[in-house]
């Protein structure tokens, strides 16, 4: 255990070691590149849609230069800046101008499912993007807003368009989020299958190796957060605790590991909601006379309170899944948007490259503290992974719980 | 930031579909086998602890039983002792009374024959002191025809060497 634990601990000093620097590399690359979003360039892109890759670089080179001339035209925008981080996206971007492809998967009215990579939109830089499949236009949208066609889009949102009439689209995509929480469910898949392997053929021998490491949270989840919230029932409800413990808590790790995109899964509203109505459904479905009871009509109090509590009770019902699913999503990206606050810092003082010796000192003191943040985001991966877990257990027992037996 | 807070519908449908998928696999392919072997191997070391105590409290009850048996044993040991003693001191009394007896009986038997010594010896010297006085009577018969004085002084002297005193 020791070693393991010694060999992790070297792990993570030298992913903080190199994140201060990835992070400045990986930004750095935002500043200098310059993405403008210029009518002209807009125009040309539209004008060479055809043109393909080759036609896309000469363009944007060419906008570039132009940015170049400009100077400081485009101001580096923080709060862009990181929300750009931390929203859901259709591509992985690594860093520079290196993006992993994803697949776009739409539901498009009227000509039904659509497949394709999504480097087949081409845009510039932040701006909206642009693709042509099967005769039918796509864009992404870069910001909220309304389209000329008069559609409120938020951004990332694709709208279709074919020979000038807009299509109702609804996105399946793989995107970053469902791509990192597909890789993590998968090597759950492989962790967990592995160790019961394990155990199998080792019946009553100590643990090791990895089942060694994952056992003492299996035992926490079961001794800590199950039994006491849960009681004797606990033993039906422990496979989604520990399938969502394990889940949020490696989820939460991923967003942390540096070069790899900036997952931001249990940071996106859209996982934290599919949870959180597990969560919902799992209560209500096992909630017992006593749990209904109590919403309904609850003991102990005058009627008059009874008719102030019962909207109340039948509030907390959509209200305690909602609080377990905003809480993830809240701590989660916050961690985030600090490290990346304090990234964005380097470049405010750095002047976006004009004032670099501000821009050197300020990096010394905000990769200090992205070191700490680092600390603890790590204590908030496993502590949200904790309370999602044990609020739902405690959800669980109260809709279990039968006061015959206390 | 619509796109933060704005729950994005296939985002939705492929967690719940891919989170609900391997719960299923690991709930029958992993949690349940995991679950089962912690708690056998619980089990099997509450046993074995149950089980040293046990042995444990059979020790004790051994060496307990052990010291009431060297206990019962030394007091057997004490009283065997104690009885031997005992026998030796009576048949040294016995001895000492069976002899006492005898010589008793010796001592008497020898008084006896004292006493039967005596008599005889009574006996022997009356008829002796008769034999003497005869031997006297006639020596003095003998005697008194020489002279009175030579008779008186003959008595005397006779009397005198008589054994009698």
């Amino acid at each position: 255990m020791n070693r393991l634990f010694s060999s992790f601990r070297a792990f993570f000093a030298a992913l903080l070691l190199i994140t201060g620097t990835s992070v400045l590399a990986q930004d750095h690359g935002h500043g200098v590149e310059g993405h403008d979003d210029t009518h002209e360039a807009h125009a040309a892109h539209e004008a060479h849609d055809a043109h393909g890759e080759h036609g896309e670089h000469a363009e944007s080179t060419d906008a570039n230069a132009a940015h170049d001339d400009h100077g400081h035209h485009e101001e580096f925008v923080a709060g862009d800046f990181i929300i750009h981080h931390i929203a859901d996206a259709h591509d992985i971007h690594l860093w520079g101008d290196l993006h992993i492809p994803l697949p776009i998967i739409l539901y498009v009215e009227g000509a039904g499912p659509k497949i394709f990579m999504s480097s087949a939109f081409h845009g510039h830089g932040h701006g909206d993007k642009h693709a042509e499949v099967d005769g039918i236009d796509y864009t992404m949208h870069a910001e909220d807003g309304t389209t000329a066609d008069g559609l409120a889009v938020i951004s990332g949102q694709i709208t279709a368009k074919s020979e000038g009439a807009v299509l109702e689209v609804l996105d399946f995509s793989i995107t970053k989020s469902v791509f990192g929480m597909l890789v993590i469910l998968a090597l759950m898949v492989w962790m967990f299958i592995g160790m019961a392997g394990y155990y199998k053929k080792n019946p009553g021998k100590a643990p090791k190796g990895m089942a060694n490491a994952l056992e003492p949270l299996i035992l926490f989840v079961r001794d800590e957060i199950a039994k006491p919230s849960i009681g004797d029932k606990a033993d039906r409800y422990m496979p989604f605790l520990l399938t969502a413990f394990f889940f949020i808590f490696f989820c939460n790790l991923l967003g942390l590991v540096p070069f790899l995109g900036g997952f931001n899964v249990t940071g996106t509203i859209g996982v934290t909601v599919a949870l959180a109505t597990l969560v919902f459904l799992i209560t209500n479905l096992s909630g017992n006379k006593h749990y209904w009871g109590h919403i309904f009509w609850p003991p102990g109090v005058p009627v008059p309170v009874k008719l102030i509590l019962i909207p109340i009770e039948i509030v907390s019902i959509i209200m305690k899944p909602t609080v377990l699913m905003i809480r993830l999503t809240a701590n989660i990206s916050a961690g985030h948007i600090i490290i990346l606050s304090f990234t964005s810092l380097i470049f405010i003082f750095g002047d976006n490259g004009n004032a670099i010796a501000a821009g050197s000192g300020i990096g010394v003191f905000s990769t200090a503290f992205m070191i700490f943040m680092y600390f603890l985001e790590l204590l908030v991966a496993f502590l949200q992974a904790f309370v999602f877990t044990l609020l739902a257990a405690i959800y669980f027992g109260d809709a279990t719980h039968d006061p015959a037996h206390h | 930031m619509g796109a933060l807070l704005t729950p994005a519908l296939g985002t939705v449908v492929w967690a719940s579909i891919a989170f609900l998928v391997v719960l299923f696999v690991l709930r029958r392919f992993a949690w349940g086998p995991i679950l089962a072997a912690l708690n056998d191997r619980e089990a099997s070391i509450a046993g074995a602890l149950n089980e040293a105590e046990k042995v444990r409290k059979e020790m004790e009850e051994l060496a307990a039983s052990n010291e009431n048996q060297l206990k019962e044993a030394r007091a057997e040991r004490d009283r065997m002792l104690r009885e031997a003693r005992e026998m030796a001191d009576k048949l040294v009394a016995d001895a000492k009374n069976t002899a006492r007896e005898a010589a008793d009986k010796e001592v008497a038997a020898a008084k006896d024959a004292i006493a039967l010594e005596r008599k005889a010896a009574i006996a022997e010297l009356k008829s002796e002191v008769g034999n003497i006085s005869l031997d006297i009577a006639e020596r003095l018969l003998r005697d008194k025809l020489e002279s009175n004085d030579e008779q008186k002084a003959l008595v005397n002297r006779l009397i005198d060497e008589s054994p009698l005193n």
